[in-house]
């Protein structure tokens, strides 16, 4: 129990948790944030209904607009889309695939990133220019150019009636491919500064296997900002999940993420149902928002010309 | 020098003057053509646009009459022998004159299997060339549809052919490409001057066309938008003066709008659902070692638990006309009295698949275009929760109609949807497409189910041939309640389409849904 108390104590008095307590945007931004990873997580239990079973479905539910309305009904809080799925509902199980497909993909890019600039760096040499110019000429390209490209590529090696149960992974795959430069470039450059520190000389000389050097030693010193371009990215990964479904070349029509709803819903704009677009719309903006804040805070924080 | 410089600015004059006669007809629909080669594809969009620069012998009127066209009258000379009077001074787009060789070389092309146009010309035997304008038809029998099938038999030149190696029709299922695939060279109103797929099709007005075009129309530039919302758009801010492939929950709103005007219209299309009727085992599906599709039960079930109301209500938005049948109304051979839907049950047709064997459902793969038909992918969803309503599981494959259409000619599906409409305002052009047994002709070239039945294969033959209207008539009537009973196929509707345009423009209405430039004008 004291350990505890003094654990939250010591949280507390840290330099982030103070520079979040002076930023009231920010822990909306955390409140935000935490609420959409919550809604996501839980959907199954706090969604009334659930979009995904084919067999619950009633087409002439069809287009009923929020409860508010006039012709609302209470069980469909949000409205419903043309195929009668309760709009609320969809937005938190497409929550869900925008972020899961996010963060793996984060996680992806990350992953990548960080080994080959860490290779780039402490290797030197010819590795380094041989990365580092694959670097270049990707980045070159818009990221949502080469996630489209992996995406198309995959679709057509693949068999199409695969197509459904590949279609997320190959997803983050593609956005995971497509932003793995930033943390390259990052990491690279920390690692050209840290493999010249004695602490990394003296491991050298005692005999230590560069594989370790790297990941024991240089690591753990260049992770700093990797954590801010990961939260930044974080957000970009959901808008180019969202963009890749808006386009059609994303998650299947019926397991919908919220690039998906917008889309649908944006055919039906025109004609008076705003809210099969709105919602999923607002509900993207609200999530990536908060996430971009979160992210830019933390770079802020960890920043020490800052402090 | 001087003379030159001042032919050239006199040049430019007349350059400029000509772009102030032009009247631009902007037109968007939802698809791109497959192809430019006009015996391959069977496909309407395709041969909407080729119909402006291909000439058939005979054409429709504005009222779905035969007129004469590149023949100039006709008469039967025998009990199988058709005499056809070619016009004569008619020139191709690249000036070389039309001839009887030209009609005989396209009877030969169009009737090649990698094409799927042979049923335009089917029951003709044989073309003989009596002179340089006069051709003989013979016939394999007597044929009561010949001439409405003649419509969409478009005349290619024969020197034009020979000189650009296009003898052969392209093979568009293994991706072909030709001369003819990709260039034009017929007689019609209009020359197509360039085709980017995807993106546009220009056609200008050929200056020497042997008719007069009621409409005003020298340039068409028809624009494929797959996107509803941006097609409507493209009409709203003016960027295009005529829209097909309207979005059905569009069509109120644009009715509404003072700039605009909306032509209401029917189509003559069936869209309904095929399923494989033919493997012993369903490709895409759970059930192994048999095909539940065989089983006239199963197909009874998915045709009962579908709620055609809803669909028409919701998704439709009330433009279209719940259907029992393959052919929708004012085809020859549509009754009222026929044109019976099961009623929707879903616990009846629970209890049938439980009959057939299947209480606990089965797996199966939908096809479904998303962007051929009015709203198909999200019908073809609406269908997958009503069939998933009886317990069956079926799973949703929706791609364009560029993907799509290669996959269902190869039979490469298990349960698929399309759209049918019948060029030839005859029943006989549906059955003998969807119902009669494949063959690598005509018969069953849209039969993908493959479905075969021999009494249903001998009416249709009989249909062919039958004469006397009355016994003809009942010959379609019963082969009509065969399908519907069998239930050989699960129709679902027939599309109305609206067309809208600006208020400057006037055209005409067509049941084939392919609008004809010669009858536009723009003021």
């Amino acid at each position: 129990m004291a350990s505890l108390a003094r654990w939250i104590r010591r949280a507390w008095d840290h330099d982030l948790a103070w520079s979040l307590r002076r930023s009231p945007v920010t822990v909306v931004a955390c409140f935000l944030t935490l609420a959409c990873v919550g809604a996501a997580l839980f959907a199954p239990w706090i969604a009334p209904h659930d979009p995904f079973d084919l067999a619950a479905l009633n087409l002439t539910d069809g287009f009923t607009p929020p409860a508010w309305t006039e012709q609302g009904q209470a069980k469909f809080l949000l409205g419903t889309d043309d195929q009668g799925r309760d709009v609320l509902s969809t937005i938190l199980y497409g929550a869900r695939i925008s972020l899961g497909v996010g963060l793996a993909s984060v996680l992806f890019a990350a992953a990548i990133g960080v080994s080959l600039g860490l290779l780039s760096g402490y290797a030197g040499g010819r590795i380094d220019a041989f990365i580092m110019r694959i670097a270049d000429i990707q980045l070159s390209f818009p990221a949502i150019l080469i996630a489209l490209l992996i995406d198309g590529v995959a679709r057509v090696a693949l068999p199409t009636d695969a197509h459904d149960r590949i279609a997320i992974p190959v997803l983050i795959l593609s956005i995971g491919f497509a932003g793995w430069v930033q943390y390259a470039r990052t990491v690279r450059g920390s690692t050209l500064v840290e493999k010249n520190k004695e602490y990394v000389q003296a491991a050298r000389v005692i005999g230590r296997h560069p594989v370790a050097i790297m990941l024991r030693h240089v690591l753990p010193n260049v992770m700093g900002p990797v954590l801010v371009i990961a939260t930044i990215h974080i957000a970009t990964a959901i808008i180019t999940e969202a963009t890749l479904s808006f386009l059609g070349v994303g998650v299947p029509a019926t397991r919908p993420s919220l690039g998906t709803l917008i889309r649908v819903g944006n055919d039906f704009l025109f004609s008076g149902e705003w809210w099969i677009t709105v919602f999923p719309g607002l509900a993207l903006v609200v999530l990536v928002l908060s996430v971009n804040l979160l992210g830019d805070w933390l770079r802020d924080a960890l920043n020490p010309r800052l402090r | 020098m001087i003379w030159k410089r001042l032919l050239l600015a006199a040049a430019s004059l007349l350059a400029v003057a000509g772009v102030a006669h032009a009247v631009t007809l902007r037109w968007a629909a939802q698809n791109d053509v497959l192809t430019l080669d006009p015996h391959s594809q069977n496909h309407a969009t395709t041969i909407s646009i080729l119909q402006h620069a291909y000439e058939p012998l005979v054409r429709y009127d504005k009222n779905f009459q035969v007129e004469p066209c590149l023949a100039t009258g006709w008469q039967q000379i025998g009990p199988t022998q058709w005499r056809f009077n070619l016009r004569k001074g008619v020139k191709f787009h690249d000036g070389s004159p039309f001839t009887a060789d030209d009609v005989l070389f396209s009877f030969d092309r169009i009737r090649q299997p990698n094409g799927n146009m042979q049923i335009y010309v089917s029951g003709i035997n044989e073309m003989k060339k009596i002179d340089d304008h006069t051709v003989d038809f013979m016939l394999a029998g007597p044929n009561p549809v010949m001439l409405r099938n003649l419509t969409i038999f478009f005349i290619m030149s024969r020197a034009w052919a020979d000189k650009t190696k296009s003898q052969n029709v392209q093979n568009y299922k293994d991706k072909e490409e030709t001369h003819a695939s990709r260039h034009v060279n017929g007689t019609g109103a209009y020359l197509i001057k360039s085709w980017e797929p995807d993106k546009r099709i220009v056609l200008a007005a050929n200056s020497n066309w042997w008719d007069k075009r009621e409409g005003n129309a020298t340039e068409v530039i028809y624009t494929p938008i797959k996107a509803d919302a941006t097609r409507v758009s493209a009409l709203l801010s003016g960027d295009v003066d005529l829209v097909t492939d309207l979005p059905t929950q569009d069509v109120a709103r644009l009715r509404q709008d003072p700039k605009l005007k909306v032509l209401d219209g029917h189509e003559n299309r069936t869209i309904f659902i095929g399923m494989d009727q033919h493997n012993n085992e369903l490709k895409y599906a759970s059930v192994k070692g048999k095909n539940p599709f065989k089983d006239v039960r199963v197909r009874r079930a998915l045709n009962m638990a579908v709620d055609r109301e809803a669909i028409k209500r919701v998704t439709m938005r009330g433009l279209s006309i719940p259907g029992g049948l393959m052919i929708a109304p004012g085809i020859h051979g549509y009754e009222k009295e026929i044109d019976r839907i099961p009623p929707f049950d879903a616990e009846g047709a629970k209890k049938l698949l439980a009959e057939a064997g299947y209480p606990n459902g089965f797996e199966f793969t939908l096809d479904c275009p998303n962007n051929r038909y009015v709203n198909d992918e999200e019908i073809c969803q609406a269908l997958v929760g009503m069939w998933a309503r009886i317990g069956l599981k079926p799973k949703l494959n929706a791609m364009p109609f560029a993907n799509y259409i290669p996959k269902i000619l190869n039979l490469d599906t298990s349960a698929y949807m399309l759209g049918w409409g019948v060029a030839t305002f005859d029943a006989l052009y549906m059955l003998q497409s969807l119902a009669r047994t494949k063959t690598t002709g005509a018969d069953g070239s849209f039969n993908q189910g493959r479905i075969s039945d021999p009494k249903l294969d001998a009416m249709i033959d009989a249909m062919k041939t039958e004469m006397d209207q009355k016994k003809r008539d009942a010959l379609i009537r019963e082969a009509l309640v065969t399908v519907r009973d069998r239930h050989y196929y699960v129709p679902l509707h027939y599309q109305l389409r609206p067309w809208a345009m600006k208020k400057n423009v006037t055209t005409v209405h067509r049941a084939n849904d392919a609008p004809e430039s010669r009858f536009a004008r723009v003021d």
